[in-house]
C-alpha cells in the first residue's frame, strides 16, 4: 500500500513538472522592448534612499521633457554592467534618471554607488519589490523612458541597456 | 555528395539501434540469453557509422562546404582552422553529433570491458543504453539534422558566435559530454543490475570505474568552462550561479555523493537502493540540463536554436525515460537484496552518509533556484530573477557543518569506531586553525557573521587533510582528492573576501589613483586579424616597487558583426591583476575595469587536483 502511494505521488509530481515545462516551452524568453502607451500610476510615496523623506515618484518626473526610471539593485550583476551607460545618458545629455532600488539593503546601494558613481538624480528604495511590480517592471535591471507631460511611457527596456538599446534611447531623447 | 554520406551512415546507425532493441528486449523476460558475437559486431558498426557522419560533418567544416546548412549558419572562410573544427560542435546540430558520437563509443568500451561479467547484465545494459542512442538518432535525424542541404549554394558563411572562438572553450563541450554521457552507461547499468537482480557488491566495483570517469570528465569539463567565463566574459569571476553552470553543477553534486555510496557499496554491502536511485537521478539531471539549455527554456549562451518542437522532443524524451526508470525501480525493487545490519552511529558508513545528506541539500538548493524562476512564470506569470545572494544564504551556513565532518570523517574507521578516542593531534589542529582565523578576520576586518566559523572550519579542513598526507592508510586519491577540495574553498573564501575592484571612465593619457597604486591609460592601438579587427589598450599599473602593463583588448568580428572584450590577466602565485574596458559610444571614453583577485589560480589549480584524485583512483585495482 505504502508502496503504491509512493510511487503515484512520484509519478504524480515527475507530471506536474512535465506539464509546466511543457507550457513553459510556449513562453517566449527574449523579450522585445515593446512600445506601450498604457498610463502608468506614479502617484506613489516612498523613501529616498539618501535624505530617508518620504517622497512622491510623480514630483520626481514633473517639468518638460523625458525621464528616465531605472530599477536596479546593487546584487544585480547585470545592473554593474549597465552603469556605464546610465551614466553617460546623465553626463552627456542631462538626463533626469530617477532610480528605484530594488530589494536592496540601503548600505550595499550606496557602496554601489560611491564604486561606480551616481548617474541617478533622485533615488527612491523599493525594499519590499512591490512599487517596482505595479510600475509593471518583471525583475532587474529595467529603464523606462517616460514623457513627463503626459505620464506615458515611451519606451521600455527590460534587462540591461547595451549598446543597440543605448542608440534608441539617444535617438528618443533628442 | 559528402553531406549525403553522413546522412545515410546515421540512418544505418539507426536501423541498427532497432535491430538491438528488438533483439535485446527479449533478455527482459528471459533470464537465459547469451549476448551473441553477431550484436557485438552490430554494436561495432553503429560506433564506425556514426563516427564516419562526426567526421564527415568536420570535413565539411574544414573546407567551408556551405551546400551543408549547418556549416553555413555557423562558420567562414576567413576563420582559423582551429574554429574551423571546434565549430563542428559550437552549434545545436554539431553539439548533437558529439554527444551521439560519445554514447556509441562509450556503449562500444563498455561491451568490451564487460566481457567477464553476467550475459544478462550486459544484454540488459546494451538494451537501455540503445534506448537512449535511438532517442538520439530520431531527434538528430528529425529535427535537427546536421546535414540539410543548401540549394543554391551560398559563397560565404555566417560565422561562429565570437564569443565562443577561444581555446578553453573550443574543449569545454566534448570534455563536458563525455562527463555528462558517461552518466548514460550508469543508468543503463543500473536498470539492467535492477532486473537482473545483481546490485551487489561486484557491481559496485563494475561501474566504480564509470562513475569515477564520469565525475573526472564532468569536474573538468565545469572546470573549463568556468575558466571561459573568466577570461572571456570579462566579469572577473569565476562562477555566477547562472542557470547554465547551475546545470552541470546539479549532476557533479549527484555523481559525488554517488562516488561516495558506490565505494561504500562496493566495501560493506550496503546502501543497495540509494545507489540505485542516484544513479538514476544522475543522469536524469545531466539530460534535463541538455533540454533546459537547449530547449531555448534558459536563455543563455548556449542556447543555440529556439526553434520549440526540438525542447518538445528532448522534454519527451528525457520524461519517457524518467518514467521509465521509476517503473522499472518500483516493479523491480524486489529483487535488491538490502543488507539490513544497521551501521553504528561513529562509523565510516555514517560519514558517506551525512555526505550525502549534505551532497542532497545542496542539489536541492541549486535546482529550485534554476527551476523556480521557470514555474513561478508558467504558473504565476511572475518572473523574478534568482541571484547569488540566494545561493549563498542558503550555502554557507551549512557548508560549515559540511567542513567539520568533511574533516573528521574519512579518519573513522569501517563498521564502528569510538567517539572517546578524541585525537590529540585534531584537537591542537583545530585550536590552531581558531587562532588563525581570529587574526585572519581581525585584520582584514570582515564583517560576515559566518566568516569566523566559516574560515575556521576551512582552515581545518585545509590542516586536517595535509596531516593525512603523513598518516599510514594508503588511500592516496581519496587525500587528494579531498586536499584539493580544501583548497578550493579556502581559495574562494579568501579570494571572495580580498578581491578588490576599480572601475572608472578614461581616456587615453588618463591617470587613476586606486589604494597605492596609480593606473595610466597609455595609448590604444588598433589591429588588423584575419576574421577580426582588434582595439589594444595599454595599461600601467604603479605601486612603489614595481610597475606592470596589462594590455586588455577589444575585438570587433566582422562574421556576425560582433565586439568581444578580452581581459587582461597576468597571473602570479599569489594574486591576479585582471583589467577589462569596454568602449563607451562617445568622446575616446572608455570604461575600465581593474580588479585584484587573490588566489585565483589556486581556484583552477585545485579543481585539477580533485579530478587527478580521481583518475589515480580509477588506476587502482582495489580502493
Amino acid at each position: 500500500m505504502s508502496k503504491n502511494i509512493k510511487l503515484t505521488s512520484i509519478v504524480l509530481i515527475v507530471l506536474f513538472s512535465f506539464f509546466v515545462l511543457l507550457k513553459g516551452l510556449d513562453k517566449s524568453n527574449t523579450y522585445s522592448p515593446e512600445l506601450s502607451t498604457t498610463k502608468i500610476d506614479f502617484n506613489f510615496k516612498a523613501k529616498d534612499l539618501f535624505s530617508d523623506e518620504e517622497i512622491f515618484l510623480d514630483d520626481l518626473i514633473k517639468n518638460d521633457g523625458m525621464s528616465l526610471i531605472n530599477i536596479w539593485a546593487s546584487w544585480c550583476l547585470p545592473c554593474r554592467d549597465e552603469h556605464a551607460y546610465l551614466l553617460n545618458l546623465k553626463s552627456l545629455y542631462k538626463l533626469n534618471i530617477v532610480g528605484i532600488n530594488y530589494k536592496d539593503s540601503e548600505i550595499n546601494a550606496k557602496k554601489f554607488l560611491k564604486e561606480l558613481g551616481n548617474p541617478y538624480t533622485n533615488i527612491i528604495t523599493d525594499p519590499k519589490g512591490i512599487n517596482s511590480i505595479e510600475l509593471g517592471a518583471f525583475g532587474v535591471p529595467e529603464t523606462f523612458l517616460i514623457d513627463n507631460n503626459s505620464k506615458l511611457i515611451i519606451k521600455k527596456f527590460i534587462g540591461p541597456l547595451d549598446d543597440s538599446t543605448f542608440n534608441q534611447l539617444t535617438k528618443l531623447i533628442k | 555528395m559528402i553531406n549525403q554520406l553522413g546522412n545515410y551512415s546515421l540512418y544505418i546507425a539507426l536501423l541498427i539501434s532497432i535491430f538491438v532493441i528488438s533483439k535485446t528486449s527479449l533478455s527482459l523476460r528471459k533470464s537465459s540469453i547469451t549476448l551473441s558475437g553477431n550484436i557485438f559486431s552490430l554494436i561495432s558498426v553503429q560506433s564506425i557509422m556514426v563516427i564516419i557522419s562526426f567526421l564527415t560533418l568536420i570535413y565539411a567544416f574544414v573546407t567551408s562546404d556551405f551546400s551543408n546548412e549547418t556549416v553555413y549558419n555557423n562558420s567562414h572562410t576567413t576563420k582559423p582552422l582551429f574554429y574551423k573544427i571546434s565549430g563542428t560542435w559550437g552549434n545545436h546540430e554539431g553539439s548533437l553529433l558529439l554527444w551521439l558520437l560519445v554514447l556509441t563509443i562509450f556503449l562500444f568500451i563498455f561491451t568490451v570491458e564487460s566481457k567477464n561479467l553476467s550475459q544478462r547484465y550486459r544484454t540488459l545494459t546494451l538494451f537501455f543504453q540503445q534506448i537512449i542512442i535511438f532517442g538520439f538518432l530520431l531527434f538528430i535525424l528529425f529535427t535537427s539534422n546536421p546535414f540539410s542541404n543548401l540549394f543554391p549554394i551560398p559563397n560565404e558563411g555566417t560565422g561562429l558566435n565570437p564569443i565562443l572562438q577561444d581555446p578553453a572553450l573550443a574543449i569545454h563541450p566534448p570534455i563536458l559530454y563525455l562527463g555528462y554521457v558517461g552518466t548514460s552507461i550508469i543508468f543503463s547499468s543500473a536498470l539492467a543490475a535492477i532486473i537482473s537482480g545483481s546490485i551487489n557488491k561486484s557491481w559496485a566495483s563494475h561501474i566504480k570505474k564509470w562513475v569515477l570517469v564520469s565525475w573526472v570528465f564532468l569536474s573538468i569539463g565545469i572546470l573549463l568552462g568556468s575558466i571561459w567565463a573568466y577570461y572571456e566574459l570579462g566579469w572577473g569571476g569565476f562562477w555566477f550561479w547562472d542557470p547554465v553552470e547551475n546545470v552541470s553543477l546539479m549532476p557533479w553534486l549527484c555523481l559525488t555523493a554517488l562516488l561516495h555510496t558506490i565505494f561504500t557499496l562496493e566495501k560493506r554491502d550496503i546502501f543497495h537502493s540509494w545507489a540505485v536511485i542516484l544513479s538514476i537521478t544522475t543522469f536524469s539531471l545531466s539530460m534535463s540540463g541538455t533540454f533546459l539549455v537547449r530547449s531555448g527554456i534558459l536563455n543563455s549562451i548556449h542556447t543555440f536554436a529556439n526553434d520549440p518542437s526540438r525542447g518538445v522532443f528532448i522534454l519527451c524524451f528525457l520524461f519517457i525515460l524518467i518514467f521509465l526508470s521509476i517503473l522499472i525501480y518500483f516493479f523491480y525493487q524486489k529483487t535488491i537484496k538490502e543488507n539490513l545490519t544497521k551501521p553504528y552511529l561513529i562509523s565510516k558508513e555514517t560519514a558517506v552518509l551525512l555526505n550525502n545528506l549534505f551532497m542532497m541539500f545542496f542539489l536541492s538548493v541549486v535546482l529550485i533556484g534554476t527551476v523556480y524562476p521557470i514555474f513561478l512564470e508558467v504558473i504565476n506569470n511572475e518572473k523574478i530573477s534568482i541571484g547569488p545572494p540566494f545561493y549563498h544564504k542558503l550555502l554557507i551556513p551549512f557548508l560549515i557543518p559540511f567542513l567539520f565532518f568533511m574533516a573528521i570523517g574519512p579518519n573513522i574507521k569501517w563498521i564502528n569506531d569510538k567517539i572517546g578516542k578524541i585525537n590529540f593531534t585534531q584537537v591542537s589542529i583545530f585550536i590552531i586553525s581558531i587562532i588563525v582565523s581570529y587574526f585572519f578576520v581581525k585584520k582584514y576586518g570582515v564583517s560576515y557573521l559566518l566568516s569566523l566559523p566559516l574560515f575556521i572550519l576551512s582552515i581545518f579542513l585545509f590542516f586536517i587533510t595535509i596531516k593525512d598526507f603523513f598518516g599510514k592508510k594508503v588511500n592516496i586519491s581519496q587525500k587528494i582528492s579531498h586536499f584539493g577540495f580544501s583548497l578550493l574553498i579556502l581559495s574562494i573564501l579568501l579570494n571572495g573576501v580580498l578581491s578588490k575592484e576599480f572601475s572608472s571612465n578614461m581616456k587615453v593619457g588618463d591617470e587613476r589613483k586606486f589604494l597605492n597604486k596609480t593606473i595610466k591609460f597609455e595609448s590604444i592601438k588598433v589591429i588588423k586579424e584575419q576574421n577580426y579587427q582588434s582595439l589594444i589598450g595599454e595599461f600601467n599599473i604603479k605601486d612603489e616597487n614595481n610597475s606592470l602593463s596589462l594590455k586588455p583588448e577589444l575585438r570587433i568580428y566582422d562574421q556576425p558583426q560582433t565586439i568581444t572584450s578580452e581581459a587582461d590577466i597576468s597571473s602570479t602565485i599569489f594574486s591576479d591583476n585582471f583589467l577589462v574596458f569596454n568602449v563607451l559610444k562617445n568622446d575616446g571614453f572608455y570604461n575600465v575595469r581593474y580588479q585584484i583577485k587573490p588566489f585565483m589560480i589556486w581556484i583552477w589549480i585545485s579543481v585539477i587536483l580533485i579530478s587527478f584524485g580521481g583518475l589515480i583512483s580509477l588506476k587502482k585495482k582495489n580502493v
